[in-house]
């Protein structure tokens, strides 16, 4: 279409990214550094071998430079989605194309989804053309309360999605926890403190391992987990199940906790700012979805942040494989909450950065992505107006300095139907 | 969603017996509507709904998008004895006797109306005690009604009244079963029982289904229908059957009452409607062809993300598409989902709804409007703002069979309105003051007019925003 079509040759793609060694200025939009400050109008952005130069209202273009007008339009860094299950699920209900989670394998914190992931799956390409460039992708908890490894991901067209492998585990400690530990938290915690316990016992001594609790490679799995190297994704949301995992750091003073989900943050908001531990929260959830989210309101994240938490926007269980792109629709409702009496939301800038800086700050890639500081990876969205808003398409997308073809499935789709009326032939033959 | 719902299906029987199906005595021609010895199907379980107090309503100077189409700027809306007296531009004549509310910068549509919700059948908190949605023991069961599965507590109805504006709604039983059950049109305000949230005239609509759900539900019992086939063969019998009932109830000697059976006589005599839930383009051209053969209409197809395939035959037909915006993937019959579905329906010439099947989307069906019109506008179909919301008003309401009581802002409809800080397809608008038939049941500004259900009375976060 007019997005030029076929990026995906194989010599290119089979190269790390960045691909293409070129200096662009995209020039005279509105840009957003997605690190909290205020938009800049008519400003550039320079990017070069794959990173940003520089962005801002005085910034000099090289002479070589591969020139794009942005004027009227609306310039950031890519859409960080800061908790997902993409290029995991092609089909949710299609089994075989679901590697979320192993219900009958016998290992847990030992998986690994880099081994999973499929930066062709139709997904990626569709979240890629509505702006959304790196990804938290996790696991599913099956048998056990670990999930495995999660990793980092650029959505990409090329055959190397993987920022960061191993990036953390994932645990589950709230009602799901009580599930697969057996029916109860106590289960859980006992469960989940057993199995750091082995984890020690094996870093004793690897070859003597034998344990009815878990395999070695689980074990092994969770050392970095104990001594803090690799951090620790929990999912948890009521207020109670949140203390408590705050409370586990106690025993385990190495913990690099991130919580996740989280809907009743607000009400243990200072304890959680006082602990230091960041959160990636779910955005709009107002429901008592179970006896753990009694008190969920969309004004948990303003809450949570105005207490000092540092707070980003993830999606976990909430078609968290196919919907990366609800993550601006969700970041504008924040901003909306602002107009509504009692609530609290986010501003503008707040929100954006949610989405943006604040997920990579919170997995510790903050100095590397999410934002349009000199030295990021170039991930760079070119937008027809206010990336938050619901009426606003994409135009232009790069990962890694390299332009992103927009092209997927249902584009073809819509092409195809455009007039769904049959010509001289089949609309198979239609291409 | 309904997919979440399905894999959560329980086996609950219980609610089903001690209905009307025991004590009812055979219909006759004779039967008296009126009598309660005597009450037939049509008019059990009664609505008892009845309008809350209402003043003299006056915005003024108000963007007005009235649910048929228009755009009225500067707009005036008079609102009295729960009904819309009059809607104009600002020569519009405004009685002295009336609370006036500056509605200058701000935005009024009817209330927002979804053609599919589970609220109450599939309440929060979305524990198995509660999955009251699909009776997923048969798959043939038109027996079984969702009022009588419909909580009145759930904490759902007053999101969707404060974050999305849903001043009516149709409640259904969910798509384990062919035949799912009777749906019922409610208005959306908090009550003790269901009956006094029923839609006062409403038709009664009824739940089909074709493809994944039945399979797989009773596929994997080893049961009929395993397959798509099977699903139509049974439809088909079931629809001979119906007929046969049907002929002899017209007759000098009817047969004993069977609910199931009315209710698909009541299709077949054009006094219910039809909601299908099926997803692909030849899915539900199968469907229109069986609708032939035995002589009743499809009113919408439900999740039908499929539609713009054939949008020109559906227009032809003149059956509506109740859809997503954006849903996909989440089986093999909604890969082939695009965002443009809406667009392309309605530039066919196409009846479009924007429904949820969810119990958070509801709260932002304007949102998902908005969507599907961008992506409509970015592929170069012209919608009006005005138009896409119809999509959430005046479509649903007729789909439902009550827009002539409401779904737009006409002289002597139902006030059911909604007043937005915003223009409702901004993803920065919110509702500001919802009126169910002209009786104003939230107010942003006020926190007593914001319904605390009994679940929540006394829980962490009672009357808290949301």
């Amino acid at each position: 279409m007019k997005h030029f079509a076929t990026i995906l040759v194989s010599s290119l793609a089979l190269m790390a990214a960045p691909a293409v060694a070129e200096t662009i200025a995209i020039t005279g939009g509105k840009v957003v550094v997605g690190d909290g400050s205020a938009p800049m109008d008519d400003a550039t952005v320079v990017i070069r071998d794959g990173r940003v130069v520089a962005a801002g209202t005085s910034v000099a273009i090289p002479a070589n430079a591969r020139r794009i007008d942005a004027s009227g339009k609306w310039v950031t860094p890519g859409i960080f989605a800061g908790f997902s299950r993409i290029g995991l699920i092609e089909v949710n209900a299609v089994r075989s194309t679901n590697d979320t989670s192993a219900e009958e394998s016998v290992f847990s914190a030992a998986l690994d989804v880099q081994y999973a992931i499929n930066p062709f799956a139709a997904p990626v390409a569709v979240n890629r053309a509505a702006g959304v460039t790196r990804a938290v992708v996790s696991p599913s908890t099956a048998k056990s309360i670990f999930g495995g490894y999660g990793a980092i991901v650029d959505l990409g067209a090329d055959n190397d999605p993987i920022t960061k492998a191993k990036a953390f585990q994932f645990v589950e400690l709230g009602e799901t926890g009580h599930r697969r530990a057996g029916g109860s938290r106590s289960a859980a915690h006992i469960l989940f403190r057993a199995m750091l316990e082995e984890a020690r016992t094996y870093s004793r001594s690897p070859s003597l391992f034998d344990s009815d609790l878990m395999k070695a490679s689980d074990a092994k799995a969770l050392l970095p987990v104990m001594n803090g190297s690799t951090r620790l994704l929990v999912h948890v949301e009521s207020a109670n199940d949140i203390l408590k995992v705050l409370g586990l750091r106690k025993d385990f003073p190495s913990l690099n906790m991130v919580l996740v989900g989280v809907n009743e943050g607000w009400r243990v908001a200072d304890e959680i700012a006082a602990a230091g531990v960041p959160v990636l929260a779910s955005a709009l959830t107002d429901l008592p979805e179970g006896f753990e989210d009694l008190s969920a309101t969309q004004s948990n994240i303003g809450r949570m942040k105005r207490a000092g938490v540092n707070v980003a926007i993830g999606m976990i269980n909430d078609r968290d494989a196919h919907q990366l792109r609800y993550s601006m629709q969700y970041a504008g409702n924040l901003v909306a909450l602002n107009r509504v009496p009692r609530a609290t939301g986010l501003s503008w800038d707040e929100a954006f950065a949610a989405i943006s800086s604040k997920p990579a700050e919170i997995m510790g890639m903050g100095s590397q992505l999410g934002s349009l500081k000199a030295g990021r990876q170039a991930d760079v969205v070119i937008w027809t107006g206010d990336p938050l808003e619901l009426s606003t398409q994409v135009e232009r997308v790069f990962i890694d300095g390299v332009e992103q073809s927009l092209s997927n499935r249902q584009e073809r789709l819509r092409e195809r139907y455009r007039n769904p009326t049959p010509g001289a032939l089949p609309k198979a033959y239609d291409r | 969603m309904e997919f979440g719902n399905l894999l959560a299906v329980v086996a609950a029987g219980a609610l089903l017996t001690g209905c009307a199906a025991t004590a009812a005595e055979p219909e006759t021609a004779s039967a008296s509507a009126s009598s309660s010895s005597k009450r037939s199907a049509k008019a059990a379980f009664p609505s008892t709904y009845k309008a809350y107090p209402s003043d003299n309503i006056v915005i003024t100077g108000a963007t007005i998008f009235d649910g048929e189409g228009q755009r009225i700027d500067d707009g005036v809306i008079f609102m009295s004895a729960g009904k819309i007296v009059s809607v104009g531009g600002p020569e519009t004549a405004i009685p002295t006797d009336s609370t006036i509310i500056d509605g200058t910068g701000k935005y009024v549509t009817p209330g927002i109306i979804d053609v599919h919700s589970h609220l109450g059948d599939y309440p929060t908190p979305s524990v198995p005690a509660h999955s009251d949605g699909n009776e997923a023991t048969s798959p043939v069961t038109p027996e079984v009604w969702a009022e009588h599965s419909v909580w009145p507590q759930d904490p759902g109805f007053s999101r969707a009244l404060a974050n999305g504006g849903i001043t009516s709604l149709q409640i259904l039983p969910g798509s384990a079963n062919l035949f799912g059950g009777r749906a019922v049109t409610l208005k959306n305000v908090p009550a003790r029982t269901v009956q006094a949230m029923k839609f006062p005239g409403a038709p009664y609509g009824m739940k089909m289904a074709c493809g994944e759900n039945p399979k797989r539900v009773y596929g994997s019992r080893n049961r009929k229908p395993a397959t798509r086939m099977g699903s139509l063969s049974l439809t088909r019998q079931t629809w001979i059957n119906a007929q046969e009932y049907r002929k002899k109830r017209k007759g000098a000697k009817p047969p004993k009452r069977d609910i199931g059976m009315e209710t698909l006589a009541g299709v077949l005599d054009g006094d219910i409607l039809v909601h299908n839930h099926c997803y692909r383009a030849d899915e539900l051209n199968q469907i229109i062809d069986m609708s032939k053969e035995f002589g009743y209409k499809v009113t919408a197809f439900h999740h039908a993300v499929e539609s713009y395939k054939i949008a020109d035959i559906l227009a032809k037909e003149e059956i509506c598409s109740a859809i997503w915006a954006d849903w996909w993937g989440f089986k093999m019959e909604a890969y082939d989902a695009i965002p443009e579905n809406a667009a392309l329906l309605q530039q066919a010439g196409a009846c479009v709804i924007i429904h949820s099947d969810d119990e958070n989307q509801i709260q932002r069906l304007n949102q998902e409007a908005s969507k599907a019109l961008a992506d409509g506008r970015a592929m170069g179909i012209e919608i009006s703002d005005a138009q896409a919301i119809q999509w959430i008003t005046y479509n649903p309401a007729k789909a439902m069979g009550i827009a002539d009581k409401t779904g737009s802002l006409k002289p002597g409809k139902m006030a059911d309105v909604v007043l937005w800080n915003d223009n409702p397809l901004s993803v920065y608008s919110r509702p500001e003051k919802v009126w169910i038939d002209g009786a104003m049941l939230y107010d942003s500004s006020d926190p007593t007019r914001r319904p605390v259900s009994d679940f929540e009375l006394g829980q962490p976060g009672e009357g808290d925003v949301k």
